[in-house]
């Protein structure tokens, strides 16, 4: 999960590489995905590595700071060799082709109109379904299990003989791949770009996400990242008649802020282990552990 | 003609200015039961650690059924043949007792990451031997009927025994128990007793660290006295009952005026 944060800001340029380079080397979406994923897990690999032995909340920090200092980085990687074109970001990125189809473009089935913003939902639902399998199944598998034993009792996993070192950079690795293929299509779907992109506050909303839904229960994590994404949609309907109540005084977005705020205090308040943590006895499938 | 499966000598561990260990060996026969006993603060545990490989020995030799191994890293001795269970009971409190019994068969199973997203047909095989591996030995230490339950609300003593069928679920060549008994009631000890007996019974070997002395004395065919982080006595438990040293060791001197030193008997 924390691999995750770190790493899209890296592998989110690739396939601008790829479409920068003289003047377009319209790399195919099949090449560019498997190139985002690996490359994306090997720098989550290497940011892991020098952060093996820390745990639980001081990890979180440092991963955060890591994508804070990749985002400087990547913003000031426009000179001497301009790579990344520094915070005047990347533009111009192909849309997303495949099987004939350009998701860029309407596409016309059987007499209707169907828009490239919509393509693109299904492209994204289907992603989001596939990423949910493929946890589900991490989640019952040996791996899986290595994991959470990772995250119950270091020690103890490492007493029945889990390579602790490897199964962690994995974790991260696997994170990180997931980020790179999302951050690929993201950049492919804005068709633009920039390290400002991805500021401190989206990796902050992330960790939110997953904390208020359940920490470790794959249910609970997409309710949470629901929420939060919705809650600001429906906020705003609600900010509207406040700010008129109040002659226009209140900042429309500050409220909306203050009022994400008011849940989430509430929500940890009332149920510390999240909305839909996993469940306490009988049947349990506890968690995927994949934040050492 | 006897089959060493544990040999070590010459263990020394010093932590800053403590001798923790100096110059402790023993050698375990294999189906024996072998016990490791003294008063608190001997160095049991800490000889404990340092064979499976929890801290760096500073000496010392080591070798398992004849091949020599170094306890550098924890989950490499797992893996050459040595199970471990906790003192203080480190269990995987939020997985049930299944998938913790599961997770002992890390090492005896082999599927990665593509098996796993796939589910491929050798992938969906091996789960399932695990699963029921992992069932039976929930069944062999008595507790089928918690599968299910998380491991944090376990009793203390079907926590222990889950400890040790999680350590058996590694198919080690040797098992080796940290005060297993610690904490236990009458009954458990009981239980515990013939349940290590079964272990032996079926050809697996066993070290035992205890604080019981009772219990050592009755389920041990040889035992090591370490005191002060010295070996001081070995042997049947009958011939260590009688070792003069170890009678001091345990009840302080014998000459009338440590009066305190007797009440200090563990156990």
């Amino acid at each position: 999960m924390f691999g995750l944060m770190a790493s899209p800001h890296l592998s989110d340029h690739f396939p601008l590489f790829a479409a920068m380079f003289p003047n377009g080397l319209h790399t195919p979406l099949w090449i560019v995905i498997p190139l985002a994923a690996l490359l994306a897990g090997v720098l989550g690999v290497l940011l892991g590595a020098p952060t093996l032995r820390l745990r639980g909340d001081y990890l979180a920090i440092v991963t955060l700071g890591f994508g804070e200092i990749i985002r400087v980085f990547m913003n000031n990687l426009d000179h001497p060799v301009n790579i990344t074109n520094g915070p005047k970001g990347l533009g111009q990125i192909d849309s997303i082709k495949f099987f004939g189809f350009d998701l860029g473009k309407k596409l016309n089935l059987f007499g209707f109109d169907i828009s490239s913003v919509t393509l693109y939902y299904y492209l994204f639902l289907v992603l989001v379904v596939v990423s949910v399998v493929i946890c589900h199944r991490l989640e019952l598998s040996r791996i899986g299990r290595a994991w959470m034993a990772i995250r119950e009792d270091e020690i103890a996993a490492k007493a029945m003989g889990i390579n602790t070192r490897n199964m962690k950079l994995l974790a991260f690795g696997m994170g990180a791949t997931f980020g790179g293929v999302s951050g690929a299509m993201f950049a492919a779907f804005q068709g633009f770009i920039s390290p400002e992109s991805f500021s401190l506050m989206e990796s902050v909303m992330i960790v939110a996400m997953v904390v208020l839904g359940g920490l470790g229960h794959l249910p609970g994590v997409i309710l949470g990242a629901v929420l939060l994404a919705a809650l600001p949609e429906v906020l705003r309907y609600v900010a509207g008649p406040l700010q008129a109540m109040t002659d226009g005084r209140l900042d429309a977005s500050i409220l909306r802020q203050l009022l994400i705020a008011l849940a989430m205090i509430g929500v940890m308040l009332l149920r510390p282990r999240g909305l839909w943590p996993a469940p306490e006895h009988g049947k349990s499938l506890p968690a995927k552990g994949d934040a050492p | 003609m006897t089959d060493v499966l544990l040999n070590v000598s010459g263990v020394s561990k010093r932590f800053g200015g403590l001798q923790a260990l100096s110059d402790v060996g023993l050698q375990i026969q294999r189906g024996q039961v072998y016990g490791l006993i003294g008063p608190n603060g001997a160095g049991k545990t800490t000889f404990f650690n340092v064979i499976t490989g929890l801290y760096a020995p500073d000496s010392g030799r080591f070798e398992l059924a004849g091949r020599p191994y170094q306890p550098t890293a924890v989950h490499e001795v797992a893996r050459t043949g040595i199970a471990r269970t906790f003192q203080n009971i480190r269990l995987f409190a939020e997985m049930s007792a299944l998938e913790n019994v599961m997770v002992g068969r890390h090492i005896r199973s082999g599927s990665g990451l593509l098996g796993a997203i796939f589910r491929t047909s050798t992938f969906r095989a091996e789960e399932a031997a695990i699963a029921a591996r992992a069932r039976e030995l929930l069944s062999y230490v008595g507790i089928p009927h918690l599968a299910d339950y998380k491991a944090r609300t376990l009793s203390y003593g079907d926590q222990r025994r889950l400890e040790i069928a999680r350590a058996l679920a590694t198919e080690p060549q040797l098992l080796a128990l940290d005060e297993p008994a610690a904490g236990m009631n009458a009954t458990e000890k009981v239980q515990l007793r013939e349940l290590i007996d079964r272990i032996r019974r079926d050809g697996r070997t066993v070290l035992l660290i205890e604080h019981d002395v009772k219990l050592v004395m009755g389920l041990c065919d040889r035992v090591t006295v370490l005191d002060h982080g010295k070996q001081i006595a070995q042997g049947t438990p009958a011939e260590v009952q009688r070792n003069a040293q170890v009678i001091e060791a345990y009840l302080g001197h014998g000459n009338g005026h440590d009066a305190t030193a007797a009440q200090e008997q563990p156990a």
